[in-house]
């Protein structure tokens, strides 16, 4: 609402300036880019004939939180899961392009998958602690199967506390994995996911099968995490997407949409498939 | 910029029952600027006719105005609380919420009109009343044009509207130094002319409820905030 233009009835007259206008400022330089901690390029996802991801290029900023959203089947669980080569087990699953954590190609040669998943963490839609397993053994798994030494009752509390599970299960840490509640569960995993100190944590749908206070206690936990780590994640939940991410990227049919910061994909985004998709228009 | 949307619906949404909620919404505000605009033609028809009875309608219709901001109001926090509406579903319904502030001010305005218009009445008329009803008319134009834009969801025809308050605003001042003119020539006409001028000014201020409609339509549209440009400027 611009100011009420003021009606100027007698116009004064134009008083003198007094000081000479200012010196335009130099432009300043442009800071320099902050690289990416994951670059995706050019990446193609196939199930056999199947091309399930086509030519999806972006970049993940380092302490930043991607939301991955879509419509099912739209391949962001592919998606995701081809940043840790999850692919690489799947039978007539192929991979073709080019995946960077910190400028390193993660399908070059010579890459150890397993070495590569302590990089680049991952937590399912569905909490999946080791059911054999007590609270701590679960948490401390990834040390102990990795071989990693160092004070494993002190990386297990840190990363319960990370996970903003220490208190509930502090006096407990003997009973089974399994015992815990759901939202507790997935906190569990997260837990057990940074154990082995990754870099980069995907999450696919990590609250899709809790309850509103889980949800939110991990949508708080994603917050916290993304101080230290780079996250990516997959979400059915377009307000979760809002609520947690920095950027959100929009699939369709195996191909990313449009990519921009969240604010602006859910209140002006420039596709109209996105527009469609974010005010419910799919169907 | 190239907004994927252009305000208005095209594809529908899969739940209907927000559909209609959303259509709702524009009707709802299209009745709300239709009364706005007969409540303004209404209180000068009241000035310049002469007409108190038409005054005392004008005053009458406000109360519906008022209800139907209430109900927009309402409306659109139901749909805020309930949808969550993202992209151009969310564009409408901040503008909804802004704009029926505008409409519920005008509507205002056209009672002050009719209010001044009735005491005026009582008084033999102060000569010609010079250019208002032009006035009035470019006050009234704006405000159709406005509507009109969100009705077509128009960002053109909007900024048209921003542009054409300057014709407002000039003829406002020339008028006001017309009846500046009669209260120096008689003091008699002090008072009538004063209360001419308060007219003016509502003219005038409706015309820049107009112009804040205008703004939100464009945003509306293109998802671009127009308004205070030089403000951003000292802040960037």
């Amino acid at each position: 609402m611009s100011p009420a233009p003021a009606v100027q009835i007698m116009p004064p007259e134009k008083p003198v300036p007094m000081v000479s206008a200012p010196q335009q400022q130099p432009p300043l330089a442009p800071e320099p880019e902050t690289p990416f901690k994951v670059e995706v390029q050019d990446l193609n996802v196939y199930f056999r004939a199947n091309h399930a991801i086509r030519h999806v290029t972006l970049g993940v900023k380092p302490q930043t939180v991607l939301a991955v959203i879509g419509p099912s089947g739209c391949g962001k669980s592919t998606f995701i899961r081809a940043l840790n080569r999850m692919h690489d087990l799947v039978p007539g699953a192929r991979v073709e392009g080019r995946v960077f954590v910190d400028g390193e190609d993660l399908y070059a040669r010579g890459i150890d998958p397993v070495l590569l998943r302590r990089r680049v963490g991952m937590v399912f839609q569905r909490p999946n602690p080791f059911p054999t397993m007590s609270i701590y053994e679960n948490v401390a798994a990834g040390l102990t199967l990795n071989g990693i030494g160092g004070n494993h009752a002190e990386i297990v509390e840190h990363c319960l506390r990370q996970a903003a599970l220490w208190d509930e299960v502090k006096d407990r840490l003997r009973h089974a994995g399994t015992s815990l509640s759901g939202g507790q569960q997935q906190r569990l995993c997260i837990a057990r996911a940074l154990a082995v100190e990754p870099e980069v944590l995907l999450m696919d749908e990590p609250a899709s099968a809790l309850d509103p206070i889980a949800t939110a206690k991990i949508e708080e936990l994603i917050h916290e995490l993304k101080e230290k780590y780079t996250i990516v994640i997959v979400t059915h939940s377009m307000q979760q997407a809002a609520r947690v991410s920095d950027n959100t990227a929009f699939f369709y049919l195996g191909e990313l949409i449009e990519m921009g910061p969240t604010a602006q994909i859910f209140t002006n985004p420039r596709e109209r498939r996105t527009e469609d998709y974010v005010t419910g228009k799919f169907g | 910029m190239s907004p994927a949307s252009s305000g208005r619906p095209t594809a529908s949404h899969t739940d209907k029952a927000f559909e209609s909620d959303l259509r709702l919404v524009r009707e709802k505000l299209l009745a709300m600027g239709a009364k706005v605009e007969e409540q303004i033609a209404k209180s000068m028809r009241s000035l310049t006719d002469r007409d108190s009875e038409l005054g005392e309608q004008v005053k009458e219709s406000d109360l519906e105005i008022n209800r139907l901001e209430v109900d927009i109001d309402e409306l659109c926090r139901k749909i805020l609380a309930l949808r969550q509406p993202a992209a151009s579903d969310l564009r409408l319904i901040t503008t909804a919420l802004k704009i029926v502030t505008d409409l519920e001010r005008i509507g205002d305005l056209a009672v002050n009109i009719a209010e001044r218009a009735m005491d005026l009445n009582q008084a033999p008329p102060l000569a010609a009343y010079v250019d208002m009803p032009r006035l009035a008319e470019l006050a009234q134009e704006q405000v159709k044009r406005a509507l009109d834009s969100f009705v077509r969801a128009d960002p053109d025809a909007a900024q048209e509207v921003l542009a054409g308050d300057d014709h407002l605003d000039d003829l406002f001042v020339k008028i006001f130094n017309e009846l500046l003119a009669f209260m120096m020539e008689d003091s008699r006409n002090i008072r009538r002319a004063t209360s001419l001028v308060s007219i003016c000014k509502h003219l005038e201020r409706i015309g820049d409820h107009a112009v804040n409609v205008a703004e939100m339509v464009i945003y509306m549209v293109r998802g671009t905030d127009v308004r205070h440009p030089r403000s951003r400027a000292v802040e960037s």
